[in-house]
């Protein structure tokens, strides 16, 4: 058995990175030399978890704090307030070699295909770089990158070129060997086909799954494509403003959405209505002065008083959605094991669901 | 007939070898139209658009006719060419970034489009700005006013430069990936915002995009472009409905549809080619699961039906 085909430390369908009342703020410059010191919250409070050999597939529009939990979970942002651990243990308190461990066992691979190499380096050399970075012996390298070049479908030869002279899809499929060189147990992928072309985007996507089913690699995987996050993701959690507003299954949450922004979302990416039939109103919230209460409501069709008043919890919808698998069985499709139950932060999601909610229009500020 | 292209070459590199990045090209806007124009990258859909407001790098060798409201855009004079430029035919960009100048204020950019384009009197400029970014869904516009481009995202900032384009009510909008940095949310309002444009002052609008959604959305009809070549045209109901050329299925395969119990998505095997190798066959032959010897020996002819659709394959009539 091939190094890099081991299975994962940990088994499938245990809980692999956790995030409770996670916190981000960020420091807004200010208007003036004696303005108030503003602050953004990018992430308010979220809490999920990512379980090991399944994909968790996080959506959201620019400025919904994504790209912002993905950062902290690479350690590449500091949370302010609330826990996030990656094997039962904190993040923020390992020791140096814990940390180095870490830093191992988590890869990205981000959006721009053409960032994300060095122009000046030859593709061996740069998926070989990680594994020189952990100081192993040079003819394991060699034999590394010739496996992993072959893993990730490309040519033989491809070792000896630079970046430039291959497509925005190769390019993905470098990053790709190159984040598995250090057989990593989590991969983070910021938007990793957002870039490419069409045609190509169904290669690398059916790639990124074939990895995990092959060597049990759990991902992460933030995107805006709803069509796509649900192609490779178990679970999906929806994304609004720093806060998550539903989470759940991914066929369940993509197909019979509960909570308005994300009805809005399908019926918008499922082309259920036609162009403008239903238009959103109101304004998107000024980050640096969120409205009260729900993020949503100012956009809202069915926002009262209440919203205004109450910020949602993102609490239990219902048990017909609690999804029994049982434990230690590992050849579910996609790590559908211990999928969580379905959860919605709308006060109005059942009526709403039942038509028995009408809509009130956006409310305003102060309305 | 608002424009009209007949046979438009574009080619560059040695004449031995060019590489032709639009290849005998026949396309037909009509006024108040929504037409998707749809490709991959390297399919020549945007040195298209280049091709019709004549904004080509000076290497480019171009051949072919097109005509603009009855006028040949081939024959205008620099001055002719800055009255279509803008007033007539507007653009909007791919790139965002390097629309807007760096050094001046969101203000600043759009009060000159509005005084050297249509003639707001400098009172009323501040005031038609805002309006002009309400219109695009900015939020807070009279301090977006005050920003640098920098400030912004890169969604606002489109949304700036499709305030700019619609400000002067052209006869043509030639869109160049308008909505692919939008969110999906904020990309409806703004196909929406088209719409009414089309509606309200009867422009036609040139959507040029790799995202099959949008032109499903809005367009009435789709134009689907290879390696520099139209493919398939036709109208947008029939053509994703029925899609005839190999090339057009294999994309339409290839994008996953979020409704159903499971979402299902082809890859198109094989690579883009080289435009610089293609010669008098058919671009997609070596990709095309119904390749036959012909294929590789010929151009595919024009195969038309009604419906103003028309398909390039040799297979298409056998096939379907």
């Amino acid at each position: 058995m091939h190094a890099h085909e081991r299975p994962s430390v940990g088994r499938t369908g245990d809980t692999l990175v956790a995030l409770c009342g996670l916190r981000k703020e960020f420091a807004a410059r200010r208007t003036s030399a004696f303005g108030r010191r503003r602050k953004v919250v990018a992430v308010d409070g979220v809490e999920f978890e990512i379980r090991a050999g399944s994909t968790f597939g996080l959506v959201g529009e620019s400025g919904s704090g994504k790209s912002t939990i993905a950062r902290m979970i690479l350690k590449l942002e500091r949370p302010d307030a609330g826990e996030l651990s990656f094997d039962g243990r904190p993040l923020w308190q390992q020791t140096k070699a814990q940390e180095r461990d870490y830093r191992r066992h988590v890869q990205a691979v981000l959006q721009d295909p053409y960032g994300a190499l060095s122009p000046r380096l030859k593709v061996r050399e740069i998926v070989g770089e990680p594994l020189s970075a952990q100081g192993r012996p040079r003819a394991e390298i060699d034999a590394a990158v010739t496996r992993l070049l072959e893993t990730v479908g490309l040519a033989n030869d491809a070792g000896q070129r630079y970046p430039h002279q291959f497509s925005g899809g190769q390019r993905q499929r470098i990053a790709i060997a190159r984040a598995l060189s250090v057989e990593p147990r989590l991969l983070v992928l910021d938007e990793p086909v957002s870039a490419l072309d069409v045609s190509i985007r169904a290669q690398i996507l059916m790639l990124l799954r074939e990895m995990q089913e092959r060597l049990g690699l759990t991902y992460l995987f933030v995107g805006h494509d709803l069509a796509i996050v649900r192609y490779v993701s178990a679970v999906v959690g929806v994304m609004y403003f720093g806060r998550m507003v539903e989470l759940g299954p991914a066929d369940d949450v993509l197909r019979n959405p509960r909570h308005p922004y994300t009805r809005r979302l399908v019926s918008i990416a499922s082309m259920r209505q036609a162009l403008g039939a239903e238009r959103l109103t109101g304004e998107l919230p000024n980050p640096l002065s969120p409205p009260s209460g729900c993020h949503f409501r100012m956009r809202c069709a069915y926002a009262t008083q209440r919203c205004i008043d109450e910020v949602p919890m993102l609490r239990e919808s219902g048990d017909e959605d609690r999804v029994n698998v049982p434990k230690g069985r590992v050849d579910v499709p996609r790590g559908r094991v211990g999928v969580p139950t379905r959860r919605v932060a709308c006060h109005y999601f059942a009526e709403i669901e039942a038509g028995a909610k009408a809509a009130t229009g956006p409310k305003a500020e102060g309305a | 007939m608002l424009l009209e292209i007949r046979s438009l070459t574009v080619a560059f590199g040695p004449v031995e070898r060019p590489v032709r990045a639009v290849w005998d090209v026949d396309l037909s806007i009509d006024a108040g139209e929504i037409v998707g124009i749809a490709g991959e990258s390297g399919s020549g859909k945007t040195t298209l658009c280049a091709a019709i407001v004549r904004n080509l790098p000076r290497a480019a060798r171009v051949s072919g006719e097109m005509r603009f409201d009855g006028r040949s855009i081939n024959a205008m004079s620099a001055s002719e060419l800055r009255q279509l430029r803008g007033r007539e035919i507007s653009m909007i960009l791919q790139n965002p970034m390097t629309s807007l100048d760096p050094l001046f204020t969101v203000g600043n950019q759009l009060s000159e489009v509005l005084a050297t384009r249509c003639a707001v009197p400098s009172g009323r400029l501040r005031e038609r700005a805002v309006e002009l970014l309400r219109s695009v869904h900015m939020t807070a516009p009279e301090h977006r006013l005050r920003q640098y481009p920098h400030e912004l995202s890169g969604g606002m900032r489109q949304r700036v430069l499709i305030a700019m384009a619609g400000s002067t009510a052209p006869k043509l909008l030639l869109a160049d990936e308008p909505t692919t940095a939008l969110d999906a949310t904020i990309q409806e309002e703004i196909l929406v915002l088209f719409r009414e444009l089309r509606d309200r002052r009867g422009t036609a609008i040139a959507i040029v995009t790799h995202d099959l959604g949008v032109i499903r959305r809005i367009c009435d009809r789709i134009v689907i472009m290879y390696a520099g070549r139209i493919v398939e045209e036709g109208p947008v109901a029939t053509v994703f409905s029925a899609p005839r050329h190999p090339y057009t299925q294999a994309l339409l395969a290839s994008v996953p549809v979020l409704d159903g119990d499971r979402v299902q998505m082809k890859s198109i095997g094989g690579q883009v080619p080289n435009l610089a190798d293609l010669g008098d066959f058919c671009a997609f032959a070596d990709r095309c699961p119904n390749a036959v010897d012909q294929c590789r020996a010929a151009t595919p002819k024009e195969s038309a039906s009604g419906d103003r659709q028309r398909v390039f394959c040799w297979r298409a009539d056998e096939l379907s």
